[in-house]
């Protein structure tokens, strides 16, 4: 693996910091509307992907003898649903679907780390494209977005489960009950604070634990990328250095493999469990 | 951290994944997925009530033949009765037959020896009487001699 940063100059930071630069694109003046290109265009594209083969193999799936393809996807599908049955009680279209769009999503796009780190980029730069991010867990933009769709979709799930009234009642009156009205506006306060902190909590949680892992995984490929930037043959470290970075990076892509899966899991896991939390009384 | 518009983009994006995969992805397949579960149950309910037809007519088919062969043996016995009383009826008629028969020629036999006799004793009387006449050298007339001849007669036929 050489570095394939030589834009400018050259060098350790210059090369890291290219690789964590996006692909922007500025669709109005002000910081907010900085579009990062890459990561939309990788997380649409395994989103059309996925939705692509998930409707086309759902439409074609038949009662009868399944061919492998329907085969694999069923076993997803029942793994998925597994899942959902043992930890959500109640009965929701909605639990079901997010979950295994979750799973398949996050992994998908947390997959795109175990590529080498300048193999898409070197491509896109050949293309005449600068920079390019293909992680888009990797990017808090994403897993933000993806948590923040999840919160809302605990409200609205809290909402129609219990009814509003209940609902709002609860901000309230959980988690700690009280008898007598006193007593029961005496703790208002305090369980609306907790009430808020939880829900502001689950949904940075789920986003910053993705991205950490994400980022820190893709920082490590760069930096054991960093290992023989700028070798050459007449160099005695890139003998010393090139048996090391190709047994760290295949331990780290080993390590990697097992990362990417489980935050998956545990992203959809998550979300699932919030939603069933949401549709319990309390 | 640069939280930005791309922030809305992928979750607007995420929304409508989740949103077209519960409403064209997940239930479709999860009909196909209850249908043949169905469809497995119905077939194993088919198959165990097959089994239990099969069972039933086993059983029905085993005393059928248990049945068959009672008669079978039921018949073979009557007809070996038959046939043993047609055998006895037939030695019984034989036998009379047989007898009747024996009876029949031995009246014959009787009735033939007596007849022999007659002629014998005749013939011997006749050639008493032819010897008697050459040695008296006289035709004896049978008339005169009646009396002598019945008793010579009557001797041979006692004698």
């Amino acid at each position: 693996m050489t570095g394939t940063a030589g834009d400018t100059s050259g060098g350790m930071t210059e090369y890291i910091q290219h690789h964590l630069t996006y692909l922007t694109v500025q669709l109005r003046p002000g910081a907010f509307w900085t579009l990062h290109l890459d990561t939309v265009f990788f997380s649409l594209l395994f989103s059309v992907g996925f939705l692509g083969l998930f409707i086309r193999a759902a439409h074609r799936a038949t009662p009868g003898v399944p061919g492998k393809f329907q085969c694999a996807v069923e076993m997803l599908i029942e793994f998925v649903d597994q899942i959902v049955k043992e930890t959500f009680g109640g009965k929701s279209r909605l639990v079901a679907p997010l979950a295994i769009s979750v799973f398949v999503l996050v992994f998908l796009m947390n997959f795109m780390d175990l590529l080498p780190v300048d193999a898409l980029p070197t491509v896109a730069r050949d293309l005449g494209v600068g920079h390019l991010r293909t992680v888009a867990t990797a990017d808090i933009n994403t897993t933000l977005g993806m948590a923040l769709c999840v919160f809302l979709l605990i409200q609205w799930v809290g909402i129609s489960e219990k009814g509003l009234v209940t609902f709002f009642r609860e901000w309230f009156t959980a988690p700690f009950h009280a008898h007598g009205t006193v007593a029961q506006i005496l703790l208002a306060p305090a369980n609306l604070l907790l009430r808020i902190i939880e829900e502001a909590v689950r949904p940075l949680s789920l986003s910053l634990r993705l991205f950490g892992n994400m980022y820190a995984g893709e920082l490590i490929f760069v930096l054991i990328a960093v290992l023989t930037l700028d070798a050459s043959l007449s160099h005695l470290s890139t003998y010393l250095f090139g048996p090391i970075q190709l047994v760290a990076d295949f331990i780290w892509t080993l390590f990697h493999i097992l990362i990417i899966t489980l935050q998956a899991f545990i992203f959809g896991m998550l979300s699932v469990v919030y939603l069933s939390m949401a549709a319990e009384r309390h | 951290m640069d939280i930005a518009i791309t922030l809305v983009v992928q979750g607007i994006a995420f929304f409508l994944v989740v949103w077209l995969v519960m409403h064209f992805g997940w239930p479709a397949f999860m009909q196909a997925l209850e249908a043949r579960q169905r469809k497995i149950a119905e077939g194993l309910a088919a198959a165990n009530k097959g089994q239990k037809d099969l069972d039933e007519a086993k059983i029905k088919a085993q005393e059928i033949v248990r049945e068959a062969r009672e008669k079978a043996a039921q018949i073979v016995e009557q007809a070996n009765k038959r046939a043993n009383e047609i055998v006895e009826e037939a030695k019984l008629a034989a036998t009379a037959e047989g007898r009747r028969l024996v009876a029949h020629a031995q009246e014959e036999i009787a009735m033939e020896a007596s007849r022999a006799r007659e002629a014998l004793r005749r013939q011997v009387a006749d050639l008493a009487v032819r010897g008697a006449s050459r040695l008296l050298e006289r035709e004896i007339d049978p008339k005169t001699h009646a009396e002598l001849l019945g008793k010579l007669e009557l001797e041979i036929a006692n004698g």
